[in-house]
C-alpha cells in the first residue's frame, strides 16, 4: 500500500542574505582576527635581541639638544633608561656617569640617558644630584620605551658602531667594570 | 609736618599694595585632594597598570598627581592637563583613548555588534512566523488548510477504494 502523507513539503522562503553582505562580514572577522593577532604578537616579543639592528630614535634633551641618528652614527651607543623613583636607578647612577667621563674624551662613545615616565622637575633634580654629564632627555610619548618594548626600569642598551646591538641589561649595573666589560669589546683595537 | 604726611600717605599705600597682592594670592588657592583626584581618576600611569592614578600608591604616580595640582594651581583646565599628560607619556594614560586610528574599534565595535545583533534577531523573528504556511487562504472548518484538506481527500478516497477491493 502506498504511503501517502499529509505533510506538505512546505520550505520556508527565507531570503539568503546577499553574497555582498557576507563577504562584508567575512572580511570584518578577519580583519578582527588580524588585529588581535597583531596586537598578541606585539605582547609577547621580548625586548629588542642582541644582534638585531635597534629601533632609531631622536631624543630632544632637557636642555633643547636634539640627539639623532647623525650623532649615534659609527659610536658605540650606551641607551639607559631611568627614572628619578626609581631606586635601582640611583645605585648605577654614578658608575654610569663615572664610565662616561672615562669614556668620553674617545670620542667614539655616546652614552644617552632617557627619562621613563617621569616629571621634568623630578628628573632634573636627580640629575643635579648624581652630577650626570651625558645627555638625558624625556621620553616623550613613551615612544622611544615603546620601541624597544622595555619592561621597567632600569634597562640598559648598548649598540655597536655598526649601529647593530651587543648587549641588553635588564637591571642595574653593579659596577664600573661591569659597564666596561659590556663597552670594551666593542671599541675595537 | 608736610614730610611726615607724604610718609604717611607712602606707607598706606605700600600697605594697601600688599593686602591686594595677598588677596590675590588668597583668591588662587591651592587646589585641593579632590579637583587633583578628579583629574586623577581619568589617568592610568604606565608603571602600575590597570590602577587609576587616584589610588594608586607609588612614588611615580604620587608626583604625577603633584604635577596635575601643580597645573591646576597655574590656571589650565582639564583638557589641557589631560593633553598634557598624552603630550608627554603616550595617549595610552588615559582611561579611554582618543577616538582615532584603530581606537576606533572601541567605539565602533559595540555599535556594529549592536546592529548585527538586531538584524539577527530580526531575521531569527521572521523564520519563526514562516513556520506558518505563508498561504493567504483561510482554513477550512476543519482547521487544515486547502492543501491539507486535498491531501486528506485524496487519502479518504483511496481508503475507500481499498476497502471495497478488499
Amino acid at each position: 500500500m502506498e504511503e501517502i502523507t499529509t505533510e506538505q513539503a512546505q520550505k520556508p522562503s527565507q531570503k539568503v542574505i546577499p553574497r555582498w553582505g557576507r563577504m562584508i562580514a567575512w572580511v570584518g572577522l578577519l580583519g578582527l582576527l588580524v588585529v588581535v593577532a597583531m596586537v598578541l604578537l606585539r605582547n609577547q616579543q621580548g625586548p629588542v635581541a642582541v644582534g638585531q639592528k635597534p629601533p632609531s630614535f631622536t631624543l630632544t634633551t632637557f636642555d633643547g639638544k636634539q640627539i639623532g641618528p647623525a650623532e649615534m652614527a659609527g659610536k658605540v651607543i650606551l641607551v639607559n633608561f631611568w627614572a628619578s623613583w626609581c631606586k635601582p636607578c640611583e645605585q648605577e647612577a654614578p658608575d654610569l656617569e663615572s664610565a662616561w667621563e672615562y669614556y668620553q674624551p674617545r670620542g667614539d662613545v655616546l652614552f644617552i640617558g632617557i627619562a621613563w615616565t617621569d616629571t621634568e622637575s623630578a628628573s632634573l633634580a636627580y640629575i643635579e644630584r648624581f652630577k650626570i654629564t651625558y645627555p638625558n632627555g624625556p621620553d616623550l610619548g613613551t615612544t622611544i620605551s615603546q620601541a624597544y618594548r622595555t619592561t621597567g626600569v632600569p634597562e640598559t642598551y648598548i649598540i655597536d658602531k655598526q649601529g647593530k646591538l651587543a648587549y641588553v641589561k635588564l637591571s642595574p649595573f653593579t659596577s664600573l667594570a661591569e659597564i666596561k666589560t659590556a663597552i670594551d669589546p666593542l671599541l675595537g683595537p | 609736618m608736610r614730610k611726615s604726611i607724604f610718609v604717611i600717605a607712602f606707607s598706606l599705600g605700600f600697605i594697601l599694595l600688599l593686602a591686594g597682592v595677598a588677596s590675590a594670592q588668597q583668591s588662587q588657592p591651592t587646589p585641593s585632594d579632590d579637583q587633583v583626584n578628579a583629574i586623577a581618576k581619568q589617568l592610568y600611569c604606565p608603571v602600575c597598570e590597570n590602577t587609576p592614578l587616584d589610588v594608586c600608591p607609588t612614588t611615580a604616580c604620587a608626583r604625577w598627581r603633584d604635577l596635575i595640582r601643580q597645573q591646576l594651581a597655574a590656571g589650565k583646565t582639564e583638557q589641557e592637563i589631560k593633553d598634557y599628560f598624552v603630550k608627554q607619556y603616550g595617549a595610552r594614560v588615559l582611561g579611554t583613548p582618543p577616538p582615532e586610528g584603530i581606537n576606533l574599534l572601541v567605539y565602533l565595535g559595540p555599535l556594529v555588534a549592536v546592529v548585527i545583533g538586531i538584524y539577527v534577531l530580526y531575521r531569527v523573528y521572521r523564520s519563526w512566523n514562516k513556520t506558518v504556511p505563508e498561504s493567504n487562504a483561510p482554513p477550512s472548518s476543519s482547521g487544515l488548510t486547502p492543501e491539507q484538506d486535498a491531501a486528506q481527500d485524496e487519502y479518504i478516497h483511496r481508503l475507500e477504494d481499498e476497502v471495497r477491493k478488499g
